[in-house]
């Protein structure tokens, strides 16, 4: 197999010949119409980061509010507005965006590919998104208020006691839901159709292996999502009774229908991450990845697995032993998987010559902190212990541990490993630096001791509390406030980034760095690989 | 295979399409929320217009579109490769829809197999039927539901029988994917009256699909007194059946359309890509009825 015969893309017979290669489109219509793979990814990522502040805003008020026991603030129904939608903005607007941004940059790069396989599906995928979240975050502003149902939106909460803005936000959720089923066959089909001749398999980055399953899931449960947002609709405004018994339905039912989507949810949120750290860690450890083939085939188990563990978030509803104790083996069995990789990056780390640049800094705190909310989540296994845990701050501190500490820290480090490869220009390491400390004091203020007033029985989704829980409060708002303000230098070193100012760096960037990725030129040329290159 | 490989990539200019979908998709989210708010809460707003003007949009756009892509692809920009690439994504797709009727399919098998009996005293909830819905027994269809069962104590709906014209359409949409599937090995072995008269044989069987569905909606309203709001059985009929019936006329449009690219002989045996994937989605909406028609007529 050589490639010296291959022609370039771009000498098609359409008459665009080699020197349009060189041709960048100019001004806005560039963002608007383009279907280049890096832009979109650019796209895709400042948007996930105006999400993220976005949904951050709301999490200080959320805190500002839980400061101090007893209503001073915002009055009840804006503080369930505020959860809702900050738990519905970080989940489809900042974390799922900003993976599809990495996905988007990074999988034709990595695989030798000209671009994505359908890259005008491409640019359509992205720009949905920001109409959905113009629908979402508008409908705060009309009569009675945006939805206040929380972000799993349960019937009769979303049915029966709420605002007729409900009908947006289905709507909202349906094009949203269209917008990331469209970028995950994109994803799908890039991987399987645009490897570069000798890419088997096996060779693929774990980053590309993990988007892969990833990619799979959203196929599988994004049009489940649409089917629950859809009965809700009807079950709201044209009498229908699916989550209402009166007419031979269960809102249990909707718990079930939603989560059969929500636990895959949650993974589509971890499994890119766990790539990335799969691609930090051995660069920085100057080894190979240990035990690639387990990582592939546990990221494939926990895919599969994420399909039978969903009423784990549903021990109290009272279903039957048999199926609870179906439920808590299954979920429990996640666990192995999980740590077959936990292990690995360990082990990939020992006796490797580290060296603690920024993304080996973020990636070493996501495998502690990730574990540790691994762990809290085998405690939320456990059926007897989820009755007194479930509803209650301890599984707040959970997912936050697993979503801000694991997925938003795994971003981080993906943003730190790659930017110097998109802007050619290394970023203000003592700006970088500052932001890995000031986040993980402050994230581990704000999360660590929710466990505890979790544990004391603390409800979620509450704007007051007893009073013995203040102190504890106290600190976690004060900690909110930290994590928020050090997102902040974050901001200004990448628009420092985004301006071009820093040391040059070279096309490998980190010492360690292996993959098609570190070959082409630092920044990335606008189209790489027109020609696949060969892989041994 | 190396061979295909070495095939040029095609990566396609930049393009007003997407963005304009976007735009369409925006104007009949928000006109749809705004529709359904103003229809069932008797206000008065441009939900509808809006609407109306989104899918305007979105035709507009689907038309330049698929004209950019036909253009492209009759101009042999397209390789192998990339027919692949629409194959692959064609048949994901597919996938999706799959799992979207699963959602109101699982919704039916639940309501059937565990909340209707649950209301009606089974496994441990007895005290639920004595004290919340006395009198209620679980049955299927059906037709007295929990709240009927404490108030008039009758039905307020009669059962759809699968006799009649849902049998009819099941025959009806299994002999389209018969006439489709010898039109597509007409076009493949290039004999051109086949091809146009199974795939108009296909279209019209089709269109009386969709037009019996719709007296049999008309029946079930005006006759039975079967709504979209009687109960999990209503819903559930109407849901299912709905957006089935909505996939088989989009199905009908696709083949209007391909019926009259074959008419102007875009595809060659080999190479026929839109026809193949508007078949695959003929076949599938026809194998989602006969689930329907099994769960939801027979069973
Ligand atoms: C070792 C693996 C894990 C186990 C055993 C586990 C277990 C659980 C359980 C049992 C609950 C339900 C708690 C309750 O509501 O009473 C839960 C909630 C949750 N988990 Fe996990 N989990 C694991 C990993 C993850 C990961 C990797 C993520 C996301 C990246 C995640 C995200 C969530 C979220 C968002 C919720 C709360 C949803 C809500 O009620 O709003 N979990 N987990
Ligand atoms: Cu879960």
């Amino acid at each position: 197999m050589s490639t010296e015969t291959l022609n370039d893309a771009h000498d098609s017979p359409d008459g665009h010949d080699a020197h349009h290669e060189h041709h960048i489109p100019k001004g806005i219509l560039r963002w608007l119409f383009t279907t280049n793979h890096k832009d979109i990814g650019t796209l895709y990522l400042w948007f996930a980061f105006i999400m993220f502040l976005i949904g951050g805003a709301m999490a200080m008020v959320i805190r500002a509010e839980l400061f101090q026991p007893g209503l001073q603030i915002v009055d009840p129904h804006f503080f369930n507005q505020m959860t809702t939608v900050h738990g519905l903005i970080m989940v489809f607007g900042a974390v799922m965006p900003a993976f599809t941004g990495l996905a988007n940059w990074m999988i034709p790069m990595m695989i030798g590919a000209p671009d994505m396989a359908l890259p005008r599906m491409n640019n359509w995928s992205f720009y949905i998104l920001p109409f959905a979240f113009i629908i979402l975050l508008s409908s705060l502003f009309m009569d009675g208020g945006g939805p206040a149902f929380g972000w799993t939106f349960y019937a009769p909460l979303s049915t029966q006691y709420s605002g007729d803005s409900t009908a947006l936000f289905v709507f909202s959720v349906h094009i949203m839901g269209i917008s990331s089923i469209m970028g995950a066959i994109n994803v799908v089909v890039t991987i399987l159709n645009m490897r570069a001749p000798g890419m088997t398999y096996m060779k693929m980055p774990l980053f590309v292996w993990t988007w892969l399953i990833t990619a799979f899931l959203l196929i599988a449960v994004m049009p489940v999502l649409a089917g629950a947002v859809t009965m809700v609709l009807t079950d709201k405004f044209f009498g229908t009774s699916f989550f209402d018994a009166a007419g031979g339905g269960d809102p249990v039912m909707f718990q079930h229908i939603f989560w059969f989507f929500g636990h895959p949810e949650v993974y589509i949120m971890i499994l890119p991450a766990f790539g990335i750290i799969s691609a930090i860690v051995p660069t920085f450890s100057r080894k190979r990845l240990f035990g690639y083939a387990s990582m592939v085939y546990a990221t494939a188990s926990i895919a599969l697995l994420s399909f039978i563990v969903w009423a784990h978030h549903m021990f109290t509803t009272g279903m039957p032993v048999a199926a609870e104790m179906f439920f808590m083996f299954a979920t429990m069995l996640i666990s192995v998987p999980t740590g077959v990789k936990v292990f690995n990056w360990v082990a990939t780390m020992w006796r490797g010559s580290l060296t603690f640049e920024v993304p080996m800094m973020f990636a070493i705190a996501f495998i502690v902190l990730f574990t540790i909310g691994g762990l809290s989540g085998l405690m939320l296994a456990i059926i007897p212990a989820d009755f007194q845990y479930h509803d209650t701050y301890f599984v707040v501190a959970h997912f936050h541990y697993v979503l801000v500490t694991g997925a938003l820290f795994s971003i981080m480090a993906a943003v730190y490993y790659w930017l110097p490869k998109w802007t050619g220009k290394m970023f203000d390491i003592t700006l970088a630096k500052w932001h890995f400390w000031c986040s993980l004091i402050s994230v581990n203020v704000l999360f660590f001791p929710m466990h505890f007033v979790g544990l004391a029985g603390m409800p979620r989704r509450i704007p007051d509390y007893a009073l013995q829980f203040a102190d504890f409060n106290k600190w976690i708002s004060i900690g909110g406030f930290a994590f928020g303000l050090s997102q902040l230098i974050f901001l200004a070193l990448i628009i420092k980034a985004c301006r071009k100012i820093g040391e040059p760096v070279s096309d490998q960037v980190w010492e360690g760095a292996e993959g098609l990725e570190w070959e082409i030129p630092s920044p990335a040329p606008y189209h790489t690989f027109s020609t696949p290159p060969l892989i041994k | 295979m190396v061979e295909e490989k070495h095939e040029k990539y095609y990566v396609p200019d930049q393009s007003i399409w997407p963005i304009i979908g976007a735009v369409a998709l925006f104007l009949i989210a928000v006109g749809a929320g705004n529709f359904v708010i103003e229809t069932t809460r008797d206000k008065s707003g441009y939900g509808f217009y809006t609407l109306m003007a989104g899918f305007a949009l979105l035709l507009i756009m689907l038309t330049g579109w698929f004209k950019n892509q036909i253009d492209e692809s009759m101009s042999g920009l397209y390789s192998a490769q990339l027919g692949r690439s629409y194959r692959q994504g064609m048949v994901w797709f597919i996938f999706s829809e799959v799992m979207f009727f699963a959602a109101f399919f699982g919704a039916l098998f639940y309501a059937r197999t565990i909340s209707i009996p649950w209301l009606g005293g089974a496994s441990n909830n007895a005290s639920t039927n004595e004290v919340l819905w006395n009198g209620f027994e679980a049955t299927w269809p059906l037709l007295i539901t929990p709240a009927d069962a404490i108030t008039t104590g009758e039905a307020s709906t009669k059962a759809m029988p699968w006799t009649g014209l849902p049998l009819i359409n099941t025959a009806i949409l299994l002999a389209s994917s018969v006439t489709l599937h010898y039109a597509h090995v007409g076009l493949e072995k290039v004999k051109r009256t086949q091809l146009m008269v199974l795939l108009g044989a296909t279209i019209v069987l089709g269109c009386i699909f969709v037009f019996l569905q719709v007296q049999e909606y008309v029946h079930a309203y005006v006759d039975l007194g079967l709504k979209l709001d009687s109960g999990v059985y209503g819903n559930t009929f109407f849901l299912l059946t709905g957006f089935h019936g909505m996939h088989v006329t989009l199905g009908t449009i696709i083949l209007m359309v391909l019926f009259g690219r074959c008419w102007k002989g875009h595809f060659t045996p080999k190479d026929h890509f839109a026809f193949q994937a508007g078949s695959w989605y003929w076949h599938f909406v026809d194998v989602v009825w006969v689930m329907l028609f099994f769960f939801v007529y027979i069973l």
